[in-house]
């Protein structure tokens, strides 16, 4: 161990910190580290494959003899399966096998609880031959009753989901109901309103599934999944193999957004069709099965009440959040802590509500962009109330140093002080500009296990082997840049091997985690890989291992004179690598624990313009500026397209997707993407992302995590954008034309009672 | 789901042996043109026809041209792509080229043929899916009337279906007075006018247009346009990538200095056929074409209008359309899609 001082934060809020370095790794990365790689615009590793069409998604993969599975799905919302035919469907041309989705003996009496609720599988040579068989299963069902409205979950006597147990679960509530209540009808100015978001499904571009391919006892599994590693733990136990019987592989991912981990009911289906046919299996859902049964972002109604004093300081909030996650739960509305409310101000209480419809699984920052559409406006009627600049009362209570200076740099490039509406819905004619802002936070340091290894050839050529997926994130990109940095080489020349659970251990990317967990393990790897490197080097140089140093595909002797290589003896890296003792030397590293670093958190602002024609309600969103801290940023281009992504996203969430449930049958009557709207070229924005580079430390890199802060707050910023342009404030999400027509005609009203 | 089902395959190479190939009844055989609305129905399990006739081989339905009497003709294969890029129609019609620049997608739009836009099925979610029995169907009940009903009718007075029609450019070419030839398996060809081409759901609940199986449309024609006539299409979507309509209008009138002469006004995407607001051309007929004359004529043209629950808002949007599409005309304020 050395002690080492470092510097944290980013200029203007500098920090020093003393850590400690365990022989054998480096230094840690800080403000005063001069990156080459690290912290540039990095192009992909795998870009070229990807837009030539050579990259094979799970979706593209085609094996001899592999047959095509297709899952038979309850029509009902509510049923007991009375009887299950499977003679027709087993005679149809090309049926390899048919498995049930639950036991045998559950017939009579197991119980399907949304539309899309998994019946059966099977496989057959080819996909129509797959479904044709389908359509000749014959199964008996006796409907129940059912419910997927939230509002009629809640109402007394409305019929059950689960047998034994109410449909509204309500979770333990934070704080002191009283005490809050107290403050805020002793405030200078209070609020009071009820806010409501969707269902959003999380439609990635690459539906869920798997080809699963029987290997002599054990199985080899292609998936398109977050978590390779958690399929492998999930089949196995499900299939009673041991772990290292399964293999699984995702080198490339079309999409998750928090949906896919774990094998899920579809993988394993998948994985019994293939034993039970011996041949693999391709099984991969369709859009419909994906919007019905592949998880989605529960829907909210957030009852909120909050005050402010005459400073203009944030004295207390209630907040009752209701929210149905289908048969599933987790619609709980995080209402983060962003702004400095006095501890004892706050009360919260949540519940999630039963319907019988798909169940909810987290997506790209669960709760949050829910959460922070019903605070972020709650933050704007307060400051409306009380005469505030929107963004002064920002400031008056955020003590966040990052987002303060977040805060000026939107500002400014937005143009709040010239551009935006000093009288909300000040303008004139039909059409009418308006600006708004909203911030977020997350939790992403990292930190979970992780084992990376480098090997570095006698040829020079570099490998980077890392079990976890690249989901689309640039992941592969990142760690490679990091290997790179730490040899002195370029990220092409480094080849990455990702997305199997024969590499090192890697989390499943949730979280905003995966890079921030990863990247200081693939550092200390490569680092020492690189020591064995100077090892072999040191007789060349007549000099000690540690003194060597490797930049710009050259490697010398460090004197601390700071000439360049070109000025003094050196080796190139193949030069040098020819040194080596052994065919190629290897560097491993676990991820060790996170130390002190600047902060658990990263920060984000959004602003947002808005244009909305007045008489017909139709909003388009004109720029969106996002400025996002990820810590130590490995790849700004990634991370901008990361911010741009979630931007899309976030607009998309904001005035257009929405499940929509018939009430009468209880199905979803968009399951498509035609009437499933999603936001297409025509309606993103400009997007101007700014990335706010903060040294973290707490690791070897400091890199926190950027996938999901990006989308929280772009609906908010929206809707605050449409009250500043139109003086009408929408409560509720997609901020579709009959709603914000619906604001506008109740302001209207307001204005002449 | 996402297979087709199995079905025969014919590529005739002229209009009058695809004609020969048509059947007694839909079941049987259908005409097969861009299939960008056939073989969704197809893989939706809506339709199963045992044989497709595939009608694009057929070169001489390709045209687009302006005959000696003015009128201009479109082969049913014309693209919505090609009639929106055309010289002739932006020209002559600007509403048709509109309607069909504002439909679908690029690449959908290089695919759909007018005689499918004309004689595609609604998009209501009900009748697009097979796990609604409805009315259209054959069912017992019209799950929109109590359902989903944001995106239906608005004109539903004595209609047990509340559909709306789908075809943009049927808006445009019912405002523009066109007529659609036909040829029937005989040989024989007879012509419709637009107006007496489309079917309410109270006149038949399984068709939406009065062709019969073994009719093909060879062609549509407008008639010449005469002196001074203009014309402009506007469609409101909730989103700017491909969308369909919340409300879209076509209007297209002769202006004699300020005087509207014979204004044609026709909402798409409010009823179960394309809806002639009758009671706002007559307002408007003869008038001064003013900012108030226009508003007026919109609030006559939703005259009669019934939403549903979901849907009141469409009947504000016909009014602002109605009004942006008449001044349009004037070319004062552009008609913002
Ligand atoms: C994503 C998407 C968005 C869309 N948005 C819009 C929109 O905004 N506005 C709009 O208007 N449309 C829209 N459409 C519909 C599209 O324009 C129509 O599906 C298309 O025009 C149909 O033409 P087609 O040549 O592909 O017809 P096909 O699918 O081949 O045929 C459709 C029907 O017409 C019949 N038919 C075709 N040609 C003839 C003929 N010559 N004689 C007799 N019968 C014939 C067929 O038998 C069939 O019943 C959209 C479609 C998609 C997929």
């Amino acid at each position: 161990m050395t002690e080492r001082k470092i510097s944290i934060g980013f200029p203007g809020a500098q920090k020093e910190i003393t850590v400690e370095v365990p022989e054998g790794t480096p230094p840690p990365w800080d403000l005063k580290s001069a990156h080459t790689v690290v912290g540039t615009d990095v192009t992909r590793v795998d870009g070229a494959e990807k837009v030539t069409g050579r990259a094979k998604y799970t979706y593209d993969l085609n094996l001899p003899g592999m047959l095509h599975g297709r899952i038979l799905r309850s029509p009902h919302p509510a049923a007991v399966v009375k009887k299950v035919d499977i003679s027709a469907a087993a005679r149809m041309p090309g049926v390899k096998a048919i498995v049930l989705a639950f036991d045998e003996g559950q017939i009579g009496t197991k119980r399907v609880r949304y539309a899309g609720d998994e019946i059966l599988a099977l496989a057959a040579d080819t996909p129509a031959h797959a479904e044709e068989a389908i359509r000749a299963v014959k199964v008996e069902y006796e409907t129940l009753p059912f419910v997927v409205d939230l509002d009629e979950a809640e109402r007394e006597g409305a019929p059950q989901v689960y047998k034994d147990q109410p449909n509204v679960k309500p979770g333990r509530p934070r704080g002191n109901a009283d005490e809050a209540a107290k403050r805020i009808a002793a405030a200078a100015v209070a609020v009071e309103a009820t806010f409501r978001t969707q269902v959003q499904t999380h439609s990635p571009l690459e539906t869920h599934g798997h080809v699963i391919m029987p290997d002599g006892e054990g199985l080899k599994v292609w998936a398109s999944t977050q978590g390779v590693f958690s399929v492998r733990d999930g089949l196995a136990g499900n299939l009673g193999l041991k772990p290292e019987q399964v293999r699984v592989i995702t080198e490339y991912m079309g999409g998750g957004f928090g949906a896919k981990f774990g094998p899920r009911a579809e993988g394993v289906l998948c994985a019994k069709l293939a034993r039970k046919a011996g041949a693999p299996v391709k099984l991969m859902l369709d859009r419909k099965e994906e919007h019905l049964a592949a998880g989605n972002r529960p829907n909210s109604r957030q009852e909120v009440k909050a005050g402010a004093d005459k400073d203009g300081k944030l004295v207390g909030i209630i907040v009752r959040t209701r929210g149905t996650g289908g048969v599933g739960g987790g619609a709980g509305c995080t209402i983060p802590a962003i702004y400095d409310f006095p501890e004892d101000g706050i009360y919260k209480e949540e519940a999630d509500v039963h319907t019988n419809a798909g169940a909810a699984a987290a997506m790209r920052a669960p709760g949050h962009p829910q959460g922070i559409f019903a605070l972020e406006q709650t933050m704007d009627m307060l400051a409306h109330e009380l005469g505030l600049d929107p963004l002064e009362f920002r400031m008056r209570n955020d003590s966040d140093p990052i987002r303060r200076e977040q805060y000026k740099i939107g500002a400014k490039r937005i143009g709040w002080a010239s551009r935006r509406n000093k009288t909300p819905g000040a303008g004139t004619g039909h059409l009418r500009r308006g600006i708004g802002m909203a911030s977020t936070l997350w939790y992403a340091a990292g930190g979970r296990q992780a084992r990376a290894d480098v090997e570095i050839h006698r040829d020079g050529t570099v490998v980077l082997m890392q079990g976890a997926q690249d989901i689309g994130t640039g992941f592969k990109t990142a760690i490679a840049a990091v290997v790179a940095e730490e040899l002195g080489l370029k990220p092409s020349n480094i080849s990455v091997k990702t997305g199997d659970t024969r590499l090192g251990y890697g989390p499943g990317s949730g979280g905003s985690t995966t890079t921030p967990t990863v990247a200081p393990a693939v550092r200390e790897a490569a680092y020492a890989a690189k020591l064995k490197v100077f090892e072999a080097a040191a007789a060349f140089f007549k000099s000690k291992p540690e003194h060597l140093r490797a930049a710009d595909g050259m490697i010398w002797v460090e004197d601390g004179s700071g000439a360049g290589a070109e000025n003094r003896k050196s080796l190139s890296w193949k030069q040098a690598c020819a040194l080596l003792p052994a065919d190629k030397v290897t560097g491993s590293a676990d991820r060790r624990p996170n130390t002190e670093g600047f902060r658990n958190t990263t920060a984000g602002v959004q602003f947002a313009e808005v244009e909305v024609d007045i008489e017909t309600g139709i909003v388009r969103v004109i720029k969106v500026v996002a400025v996002q801290d990820a810590g130590l940023t490995l790849n700004t281009l990634a991370a901008k397209s990361q911010i741009a992504g979630g931007v899309i996203q976030g607009v998309s969430f904001a005035l257009f997707e929405d499940r929509i449930m018939d009430r009468a049958r209880g199905l979803m009557v968009n399951p498509n993407f035609m009437d499933y709207k999603i936001a297409g070229p025509a309606d993103c924005p400009e997007i101007e992302p700014v990335v706010f580079q903060v040294a973290n430390g707490k690791n070897s890199v400091g890199a926190m995590g950027l996938g999901e802060s990006p989308v929280i707050p772009t609906p908010a910023a929206i809707a605050n954008a449409i009250f500043n342009a139109t003086g009408a404030r929408v409560f509720e999400l997609p901020m579709t034309p009959d709603r914000v027509l619906a604001a506008l005609q109740k302001k209207g009203g307001e204005k002449s009672a | 789901m996402s297979s087709l089902p199995e079905f025969e395959y014919a590529t005739p190479a002229t209009p009058a042996e695809a004609a020969a190939l048509l059947g007694p009844d839909w079941t049987d055989t259908v005409v097969y043109a861009g299939g960008m609305d056939l073989l969704d129905l197809m893989k939706e399990r809506i339709t199963a026809p045992k044989r497709l006739v595939n009608i694009k081989k057929c070169d001489a339905l390709r045209f687009i041209r302006t005959d000696d009497d003015g009128a201009l003709r479109l082969g049913a294969l014309v693209t919505l792509a090609e009639i929106a890029a055309s010289d002739t129609v932006r020209t002559a019609h600007p509403a048709l080229a509109q309607a069909a620049g504002l439909a679908a997608t690029p690449q959908v739009r290089n695919m759909a043929t007018l005689g499918g836009n004309l004689c595609q099925r609604p998009r209501c979610w009900y009748l697009r899916s097979e796990d609604f029995p409805c009315l259209r169907k054959g069912g017992d009940r019209c799950y929109a009337k109590e359902g989903e009903n944001r995106y239906h009718a608005i004109f539903t007075e004595g209609e047990p279906c509340v559909i709306v029609h789908p075809s943009a450019t049927a808006v445009a070419l019912s405002a523009l007075g066109a007529e659609i030839k036909v040829l029937s398996k005989g040989g024989a060809t007879r012509t419709i006018p637009m107006a007496e081409f489309f079917l309410t759901s109270s006149q038949n609940l399984q068709r939406e247009n009065v062709l019969k199986p073994d009719d093909l449309i060879v062609e549509v024609s407008v008639p010449g346009a005469a002196r001074g006539l203009r014309s402009h299409y506007i469609k409101l979507r909730e989103k700017q990538s491909y969308d369909w309509p919340l409300a879209d209008v076509a209007v297209a009138a002769r202006l004699e200095g300020a005087t509207v002469r014979d204004p044609r006004i026709v909402l798409g995407s409010a009823a179960p056929v394309p809806h002639r607001a009758a009671k706002a051309e007559e307002f408007l007929a003869n008038k001064p074409l003013t900012e108030e004359n226009a508003a007026r004529a919109g609030e006559l043209a939703v005259e009669g209008a019934k939403p549903l629950a979901q849907n009141g808002y469409k009947v504000t949007l016909y009014k602002v359309i109605v009004r942006r599409a008449l001044m349009a005309l004037a070319g004062g304020e552009e008609g913002r899609s």
